[in-house]
């Protein structure tokens, strides 16, 4: 059907010429709408059923929502001052350690991932260590270092330098296969061995990305570090699960605020980067 | 054009020597403060443990493997729930995102308080974890499922609102232009102008971060906010590691199926 003839609707035009207009429907067969309609109707009904919620308990809980809400208003950053300067402490640093390890890590690994560069053997095995690393959370991870390396920021470094080889790897393999061939059969042709090949063809082309990419994950692995504490693997989580569970809202929010101050600073501070390197 | 002379012939450099000097001293500096923070965290971890990690290792992945497959039945139902959290909770916070987003965006917005508040909230909700807000509001309504889905909508409204409002503030300014000469409302102006340019990223984004929420809302159980990860954890903490696995194997299904079915959708609407 030609894209003339489906806007000319006799129905339409009709409607239209007694003054009533309505656009055109997202999806055009009737039968689907309606069939897509019912299924979310159904859908509704279902999770209406399955979910079951306190109300009274909920109800309760509104006071605490503003009691929290409230002491954002009221941070206490110096009862816990210590506390809060040590997880803090340990979570930058874990984040840039995992960042870096990650990343140099995530290198070869993209390299192998990429369909125009790798062997096939090479591709497969890379891709499955990439699909590995970003179906499951830090979290989980985590929980699993934790088990292998005991408590501490160690099993937190190996858990988001893990995280970031997956993230890193898949974004720069998808890069290297976006990249012009041009530059690499002009390179190629010179008699360039591998790894020239690589650092004049392939690395120029991709390496802006890289560094905007690299900056974006730092801030993630800065926001995950927060999280993993919470089963023991370093960081300022273990401190916000604390102050949480002992609802001291107070220190909660300021342990919040920080972290919220600092995501803000890394997305200035990166968006100067890329404006700089790109 | 940067050279050096070596016997009084001229060399090409691919930089001055400032230049060098200066990638030299970045990559110093660089190389100083990964050693700097390697040391904090080498002081606070205890370097016993890791002398037998290879064999903590071997012993976890060995009562992992195989699999714990009678568990697979009683899974089903805290599949769905997981389901259930990051569906309902992506609705939720599209649906607190949507209005935030045009709010937010440069060009529709009504006043630039406005646009500060609601960047604030689109940075705060981004800024912290659903496992964070999880807690929270654990702590708060009470372990289940309606705290799953609202951690969701909280951490969604940040990733949802953020890529919309800059999809706002992209849109060709003609079809606007066209909407307004003919007399219509602000409103108006928005509804048949602005939003049908925003759809497709609207629908491909609230698709990407359903796929990326029925990821987290795995994770969510783990501190008593329903779904699969309350058995997960529940199997953690009786050491059944085999049953640990049947859990991992059905998490990474799941997330396989929802990433190929957002970007079907995804491919479908852009």
């Amino acid at each position: 059907m030609s894209t003339l003839a489906s806007q000319i609707d006799p129905v339409r035009i009709a409607a239209a010429k007694k003054g009533s207009w309505r656009p055109l429907p997202l999806i055009s067969s009737r039968k689907l709408r309606w069939a897509l309609n019912l299924a979310a109707l159904t859908y509704i009904v279902l999770v209406y059923f399955s979910v079951d919620i306190n109300w009274a308990r909920v109800a309760q809980g509104f006071d605490r929502g503003l009691n929290f809400v409230g002491s954002f208003f009221t941070p206490d950053f110096v009862t816990r001052g210590g506390e809060i300067a040590v997880g803090l402490r340990e979570s930058l640093t874990m984040t840039f350690v995992a960042t870096v390890i990650g990343i140099v890590l995530a290198i070869p690994v993209g390299l192998g991932a990429a369909r125009n560069i790798a062997p096939r053997p090479v591709y497969f095995f890379c891709r499955t260590l990439i699909a590995l690393s970003r179906t499951f959370q830090e979290i989980i991870i985590a929980i699993l270092f934790v088990a292998m390396f005991g408590f501490g920021p160690l099993a937190g470094v190996f858990t988001l330098a893990f995280a970031t080889i997956g993230f890193m790897a898949k974004l720069l393999a998808e890069d290297i296969e976006d990249a012009q061939n041009e530059p690499m059969e002009a390179i190629r042709a010179t008699g360039a061995s591998w790894l020239q090949w690589i650092n004049y063809a392939v690395q120029p082309q991709v390496m802006p990305r890289l560094i905007g990419l690299s900056l974006y994950r730092l801030d993630i692995n800065f926001r995950e570090s927060a999280v993993i504490g919470i089963v023991g693997a370093g960081g300022i989580g273990a401190t916000l699960n604390t102050s949480i569970s002992r609802y001291d809202y107070d220190t909660s929010a300021a342990v919040l605020l920080i972290i919220i101050a600092i995501v803000l600073m890394s997305e200035y501070l990166s968006g100067y980067v890329r404006k700089w390197t790109a | 054009m940067p050279t050096k002379t070596v016997n009084n012939q001229p060399i090409w450099m691919q930089r001055t020597p400032r230049q060098q000097s200066a990638i030299w001293l970045g990559w110093f500096l660089g190389v100083m403060l990964f050693l700097l923070c390697f040391k904090v965290i080498s002081d606070n971890t205890i370097w016993e443990f890791l002398t037998d990690a290879h064999v903590q290792a071997a012993s976890l992945i060995g009562r992992m493997v195989p699999p714990d497959w009678s568990i697979t039945g009683s899974l089903m139902l805290p599949l769905w729930d997981t389901l259930n959290i990051a569906t309902v909770g992506t609705i939720l916070g599209t649906i607190i995102a949507f209005p935030l987003a045009f709010l937010a965006a440069r060009n529709t917005t009504p006043h630039p308080a406005l646009r500060a508040f609601a960047l604030g909230v689109i940075v705060s909700s981004r800024s912290i974890n659903a496992l964070i807000w999880a807690i929270l509001l654990v702590t708060m309504i009470g372990p289940g499922l309606l705290a799953g889905m609202i951690a969701i909508a909280l951490r969604s409204i940040g990733f949802v609102g953020k890529l919309l409002y800059e999809a706002i503030e992209e849109i060709q300014p003609t079809p606007v232009e066209a909407i307004t000469s003919t007399g219509a409302g602000n409103l108006q102006v928005i509804a048949w102008s602005v939003v049908p340019q925003i759809m497709p990223a609207f629908a491909g984004n609230t698709v990407y971060r359903w796929d990326i929420n029925i990821r987290e809302s795995t994770t969510l159980g783990l501190v008593g906010a329903g779904g699969i990860g309350l058995q997960m954890n529940a199997a953690i903490n009786n050491l059944a590691w085999g049953q640990v696995a049947t859990v991992f194997v059905l998490i990474f299904g799941t997330v396989i199926l929802s990433e190929w079915v957002s970007a079907k959708v995804r491919h479908a609407v852009i």
